[in-house]
């Protein structure tokens, strides 16, 4: 393998990862609610902007990424309570507004609360570039994949082993059955609301070292790691990983061999592509209409 | 189709002139008449058919940019290079159409999302064409070498394809062809099982509202006599989406309520500019929350409820 290739490769894992975190807090939300979130996005960019606001207030970086996830969290609860669980049996297109709404007032908020400028973060761990094969990896690069892989094993844990998680896919199963079964169905909605805000500021720490952060990344990643979901078939957790690590290898290696140009563009013509040949995503089912 | 209804509205944008005091109020007006256009067009495939786009502003910066090029750069007569542009437009939107509309909710969303984004960031990017992120002059509409400007000239002609365009909605909407976006929006299996062939009528709705939204597009870029990519932006695609949406949806005359409150609103709250965005949002999600049938449907229903039950 070229140096080159590896090094477009591991750009493509990078991003990859954050599209499916990204994807995942898609999938979370949609599997409690069938609400596709157009606000993700703006989780990653609260993170992102809410951690390099406390860092130059002075708090350590660990700390200042722990207060920015639990303040993407509690903006996650507030967009249940107050925007979505009042609507709750509203169509398909009022809660797509709702939520790019909210996706809106967020970004207008940020721009008033932090500013319009563009802000980084301290690398987690030194900036001195490991040599691989030719290619340079940066430490953050493995922080970004190392901590991915931990969150997916901790969500893998509680979705499989805690009640809380059993519920949440018991109600995404069938919220009635799982109402009679005694399980909270609003509680639900809540902790997943929480639970993909929180993947969401943590994916905007993890790169914002890398690529940046602003008032108004949370456009564009948002609509990838919802391209990210659709592509893996919307509601599927490993489905939602592995359409983000695709689509972040097929920008990287679009980026680097065709045209960085249209970098943004290349995600959005795959998933037209798959959904035109496969119009339930890679790992979706077939679903027939009711009458 | 209710011939009230059209004889009001079009008495209403033949006396707004009265109330137009300068350029400026002139300019909002056919800012106004514009969107409605662009609007009434997209309430009929989201309204009436029952399809999401989130990509309008593509066709609509499709449009604009398809009569600015052929214009300037290759020196079409404005006029030609307009009526070239919304058949390009809606030849691309019937091929995009076929196999796109076969999806539903949220992945019509995201295709049409995507074809957007496409197009906004290629109008952005090949920019010896198109003058990039910075925009490009486009020459003003001519008609037997007499050259169409000002503002006053430009609402008459607004107007025109505004009125134009509901009254093609409003007789649509009753034909047997409306009758068939209804029942799709209702139930597709259902549809089809009374012999409504649900491709056929999804793409006629979709074409006819790429084409309407292209040749808005395309009035707005020689109106204004400049256009950028921003047109053709994701966010101009929700704005059109929230002025249908906030109107009423399945109402012809809320996509025009729709698109007169929501661009004149900007216009009015200019002295908040920083907080235009929390504002513009708020207003999306309460909305939403409070009035998901929209503002003209819910003001005939609670009118209706207040004749019936005389206090």
């Amino acid at each position: 393998m070229s140096a080159q290739l590896v090094q477009f490769l591991l750009a493509g894992l990078t991003l990859g990862a954050i599209y499916a975190l990204v994807a995942l807090g898609f999938a979370i939300i949609y599997n409690a609610s069938h609400v596709i979130n157009f606000a993700q996005g703006e989780f990653v960019m609260i993170g992102g902007m809410a951690a390099t606001a406390f860092v130059d207030s002075g708090l350590p970086l660990p700390l200042a990424a722990l207060a920015a996830v639990a303040a993407a969290t509690l903006v996650g609860f507030l967009l249940e309570k107050l925007a979505v669980e009042p609507a709750r049996n509203a169509s398909v297109v009022t809660l797509i507004i709702i939520t790019i709404g909210a996706s809106i007032l967020l970004r207008g908020l940020a721009s008033l609360v932090w500013d319009k400028k563009i802000h980084s973060l301290p690398a987690f761990s030194g900036e001195a570039p490991i040599a691989i094969g030719g290619a340079t990896l940066l430490p953050q690069t493995l922080w970004v994949l190392g901590a991915t892989l931990v969150t997916v094993a901790a969500l893998w844990w509680f979705f499989n082993r805690t009640l809380t998680g059993k519920a949440i896919l018991a109600v995404s199963h069938n919220p009635l059955a799982a109402r009679l079964m005694g399980i909270s169905v609003r509680r639900v909605l809540l902790v997943s609301f929480g639970l993909s805000a929180a993947l969401g500021a943590l994916a905007g720490i993890l790169i914002a070292p890398i690529s940046f952060t602003s008032w108004d990344i949370g456009v564009m990643l948002g609509l990838k790691g919802f391209a990210a979901a659709i592509l893996g078939g919307l509601g599927s957790g490993p489905g939602a990983i592995a359409g983000g690590l695709a689509l972040g290898l097929i920008e990287a290696l679009g980026a680097g061999y065709l045209s960085s140009a249209y970098k943004d563009v290349f995600a959005f013509v795959i998933i037209l592509a798959a959904l035109v040949f496969l119009p339930n995503g890679l790992a979706g089912k077939r679903a027939a209409e009711r009458v | 189709m209710s011939r009230k209804g059209f004889a009001a509205f079009a008495l209403i944008v033949v006396l707004l002139p009265l109330a137009l005091t300068n350029n400026y109020t002139y300019e909002v007006a056919i800012l106004v008449g514009l969107n409605a256009i662009v609007c009434v067009g997209l309430n009929l495939l989201i309204g009436y058919a029952g399809q999401i786009s989130l990509g309008h502003a593509g066709f609509f910066g499709l449009g604009a940019y398809g009569s600015a090029i052929l214009a300037a750069r290759y020196g079409w007569p404005p006029l030609a290079a307009l009526a070239a542009a919304i058949a390009a437009v809606s030849l691309v939107a019937w091929i995009i159409g076929k196999p796109v509309l076969r999806l539903k909710g949220h992945y019509l969303a995201m295709a049409t999302l995507g074809l957007g984004i496409i197009v906004s960031v290629v109008l952005s990017t090949e920019d010896r064409v198109t003058g990039g992120p910075d925009g490009m002059a486009v020459p003003p509409l001519a008609l037997a070498g007499f050259v169409l400007q000002g503002e006053k000239l430009w609402y008459w002609i607004v107007a025109a394809v505004l009125l134009a365009t509901v009254w093609l909605a409003l007789n649509l909407i009753d034909s047997p062809r409306g009758r068939a976006w209804r029942a799709l929006h209702g139930s597709e299996v259902a549809a089809g099982a009374i012999g409504i062939d649900p491709a056929r009528h999804k793409l006629s709705a979709f074409v006819l509202s790429a084409a309407l939204a292209a040749l808005a597009g395309a009035l707005t870029a020689h109106y204004s006599g400049f256009i950028t990519p921003s047109k053709a932006s994701f966010l101009h695609s929700i704005e059109l989406v929230t002025m249908v949406v906030f109107g009423g949806m399945a109402s012809t005359f809320g996509a025009v309520v729709g698109a007169a409150i929501l661009t004149t609103l900007p216009q009015l709250l200019t002295m908040f500019k920083e907080y235009e965005m929390v504002m513009l949002g708020a207003v999306m999600m309460l909305t939403m929350i409070f009035m998901p049938q929209g503002l003209v449907p819910t003001l005939e229903k609670a009118l209706a409820a207040a004749r019936r039950k005389p206090q």
